[in-house]
């Protein structure tokens, strides 16, 4: 039993942190520090910065160009991202689109595809969920028919984050709508530019434009762009879901949070004396970072079965769960540590620190925001299911 | 990072786990632990000789263990058996005597059997409420008053009891033969004791003992949270094959949706406390010992309730009659939130290390 990191992982470790020591720019984690939506420059240009080093696609094998890292080293490096408050990697490509093709994609897929990935090239996006497929997510109606070299697509996608500045999206289709409603689906590669296609941004609870609803009306796609088998789309949409779940437990977000939530309490006044010495407010935050300090263990004994087993069990599905129970709690009291003064909105400024870079801004609508992390990635009532399912064997 | 037991400890939790199916089934559990002496003397010894004991203490005090993970992997075997014999005092007396450089064989062996003695009728969690003072008498020392809830306290050769002397906390040794004990049985079986002493002869151990009995009481509530962790295993498993065989309305109600979210949720919980038992036993002995104890008994606390209290709902009437093995199980799990700090008591000591 030993819970810290082998010398070999303490030495990549410094080595991680001392590479964003120097090639993290100040304005890209100021922006992550402020709490609000970064623009696509930024995250274009902290793509770029990792990619020159061969850290972007960190979950691909050297064979694709990624760093070949185990799920410890992927764990240590997020891990020292949020401390050095690195922008998240935009997922879509790089951990969702680029691992599915390299599985299941043919060879000329793998060859035009992965490489524009790692560049930048293209922006991709997911087109999952519909508005009558949410959990249920085998029941969409999206069609796609073949006609010829093409599939003729119409339908609908929604909650298509990040979107707005996509050049494409992956799609699941119904290509068999007589089948039963998991073998009639296919993984489909569509360019947004194709005509038929029209993006609407949601504006979203807290008033920020992070998703989208994607409009298909008699799109042609040529059928190169079926990736794997036609109405094999649900094995590839299974195997995205539960191949890349290292970081599923957010712990580095909600460190971050945490800090956050003692800086911020440490500074309010309540009675004459700091917010954090309140006996019910000091309860509920100590409470909650007993659960952030067993979560911290539990990521690590399922990293360490991942290790050792290869892959990640379903048993991940507790990390997604409490991960966010944890992370939202978090948000709830860096809102209330402010109270009505999490109310105002608009840019932070360096004369109002209370709402600034250095301090925590944007806390009320990141606590509205973050509530969409216990729906998304299959909610947590689904993550009951799946445990009860491969857990419990009900 | 490796979150595999080393052989040794492998070993011993096999050993001892599987004397305690073949020895102490929870039907010789319940015939001992709940009448006088409220354990079963015979078994004691063997466990003795098992050396249960000697795997509780450092080998520079003659033992074979000592650390977080020793003691994590002795008592999560007697948590999951739901072992009514007195490890936790010997457990304690041991870190006591060891801190104070006096012998430990004779506990180790079963030849002395001793029973820490510091809480008092209106004060069970703190040592600042500790209120006994010594008094001096020629070369030795007179303690009166009255030490409650002395856990194996029934069948002590010695009592270690916290008494003030001198402004500061100390540690006095109390033959059994020169005190009243008035021993009675738990409500989740097992025994304790009222020592009650009058002007009883005392002999000083340790003089500046605060240090000393925090880190018995730190070791202790590790220990209770790894028997937790054992015993909520146990209730788990129960009700999840409780889920899986119990029909009504025509299946197993296992099917029905409500039942399966509460059960995932004391999955996870078990799961997280068995995390925090992990952290809090590397960190026994360091410098952030007493806080990391105390996030996990506070975690403990909670789970274990949860666990108690919806294992005993998920199951219906069955689990309240006393055959029904759960039922033990169910209280073992909620009382031993009470002991050494309950789950508030430790999330306030937790709250406190906030303030900077």
């Amino acid at each position: 039993m030993e819970l810290s990191y082998t010398p070999e992982e303490q030495a990549f470790q410094a080595e991680v942190r001392a590479y964003l020591a120097e090639h993290l720019p100040d304005h890209i984690s100021s922006a992550v520090r402020a709490g609000g939506e970064l623009s696509k420059a930024i995250m274009e240009e902290w793509h770029a910065i990792l990619q020159r080093r061969g850290w972007l696609a960190t979950t691909w094998p050297e064979a694709f160009g990624g760093p070949g890292w185990s799920p410890v080293e992927r764990h240590i490096f997020e891990e020292e991202c949020c401390r050095a408050y690195a922008p998240r990697i935009v997922p879509f490509g790089i951990n969702m689109l680029g691992p599915v093709l390299q599985k299941f994609g043919s060879k000329a897929q793998q060859d035009h595809y992965l490489p524009r990935i790692l560049d930048g090239t293209d922006w991709w996006c997911q087109g999952y969920s519909e508005p009558g497929a949410g959990s249920d997510l085998a029941s969409l109606k999206t069609r796609a028919v073949r006609d010829g070299g093409h599939y003729i697509i119409n339908g609908q996608k929604t909650w298509t984050t990040l979107g707005q500045h996509a050049d494409w999206i992956f799609c699941l289709c119904r290509t068999d709508p007589e089948a039963k409603p998991q073998a009639g689906i296919s993984f489909i590669l569509v360019d947004l530019n194709t005509p038929g296609i029209e993006m609407r941004p949601i504006k979203l609870i807290e008033g920020g434009h992070e998703v989208n609803e994607v409009f298909f009306t008699d799109v042609k796609v040529p059928v190169e762009n079926l990736v794997g088998e036609e109405n094999k789309g649900w094995t590839i949409a299974k195997y995205l879901l539960t191949h890349e779940r290292t970081g599923i437990a957010g712990v580095g977000f909600s460190i971050q949070a945490l800090e956050e939530v003692k800086a911020l309490a440490t500074k309010m006044r309540r009675g004459g004396r700091p917010l954090i010495e309140d006996p019910l407010f000091s309860a509920r935050l100590a409470k909650v970072e007993i659960d952030l300090e067993a979560m911290k263990i539990t990521n690590l004994r399922m990293l360490f079965q991942a290790q050792k087993q290869g892959a990640p069990g379903p048993e991940t599905s507790i990390l997604k769960i409490k991960g966010t129970l944890i992370n939202q709690e978090l948000r709830d009291l860096a809102r209330r540590a402010l109270g009505p003064l999490a109310a105002p909105t608009g840019i932070a400024t360096e004369s109002n620190l209370m709402f600034g870079p250095s301090d925590t801004g944007n806390n009320a609508a990141r606590y509205f925001n973050n509530r969409k992390t216990s729906i998304f990635g299959g909610s947590n009532e689904i993550q009951r299911n799946i445990l009860t399912k491969t857990m419990l064997e009900l | 990072m490796d979150f595999t037991p080393s052989d040794t400890r492998q070993m011993l939790a096999d050993s001892l786990t599987r004397y305690l199916a073949d020895q102490y089934p929870v039907e010789h559990r319940n015939a001992v632990a709940y009448d006088a002496p409220f354990h079963d003397a015979s078994k004691w010894q063997e466990l003795v000789e098992l050396g249960v004991l000697h795997a509780l203490v450092p080998e520079e005090a003659g033992g074979f263990g000592g650390a977080g993970f020793d003691i994590t992997t002795v008592f999560q075997a007697l948590g999951t058996a739901l072992c009514p014999e007195p490890v936790l005092p010997a457990l304690m007396a041991a870190r006591l005597l060891a801190a104070a450089s006096q012998d430990v064989t004779a506990l180790m062996e079963g030849g002395a059997t001793y029973a820490p003695a510091w809480a008092e009728v209106d004060a069970p969690y703190q040592l600042q409420d500790i209120a006994m003072e010594a008094r001096v008498a020629g070369d030795g020392y007179l303690l009166s008053g009255r030490k409650a809830l002395v856990y194996g306290g029934q069948i002590a050769t010695h009592f270690l009891v916290a008494a003030r002397l001198n402004g500061q906390l100390a540690l006095f040794d109390v033959k059994a033969q020169d005190a009243d004990v008035q021993g009675y049985g738990l409500i989740d079986g097992g025994g304790a004791a009222e020592l009650l002493l009058d002007q009883t002869p005392a002999t000083l151990v340790l003089a500046d003992a605060e240090d000393a009995w925090e880190q018995a009481l730190n070791a202790g509530a590790l220990a209770l949270c790894a028997e937790a962790v054992g015993a909520m295993q146990v209730a788990y498993d129960t009700t999840l094959d409780y889920l899986k065989q119990r029909k009504q309305f025509g299946v197993p109600i296992g099917k029905f949706q409500v039942l399966q979210h509460r059960t995932v949720d004391l999955l996870m919980e078990i799961e997280q406390a068995r995390s925090i038992t992990i952290k809090a036993a590397a960190e026994l002995g360091g410098p952030q010992s007493g806080r990391y104890v105390s996030m996990a008994k506070h975690l403990i606390g909670r789970a274990a309730r949860q666990v108690a209290e919806e294992a005993i709902q998920m199951h219906g009437g069955i689990a309240m009659t006393w055959e029904y093995p759960l039922s033990h199980y169910a209280k073992r799990l909620t009382m031993l939130d009470a002991q050494l700090g309950d789950t508030d008591e430790h999330l306030s000591r937790v709250a406190a290390t906030l303030i900077a």
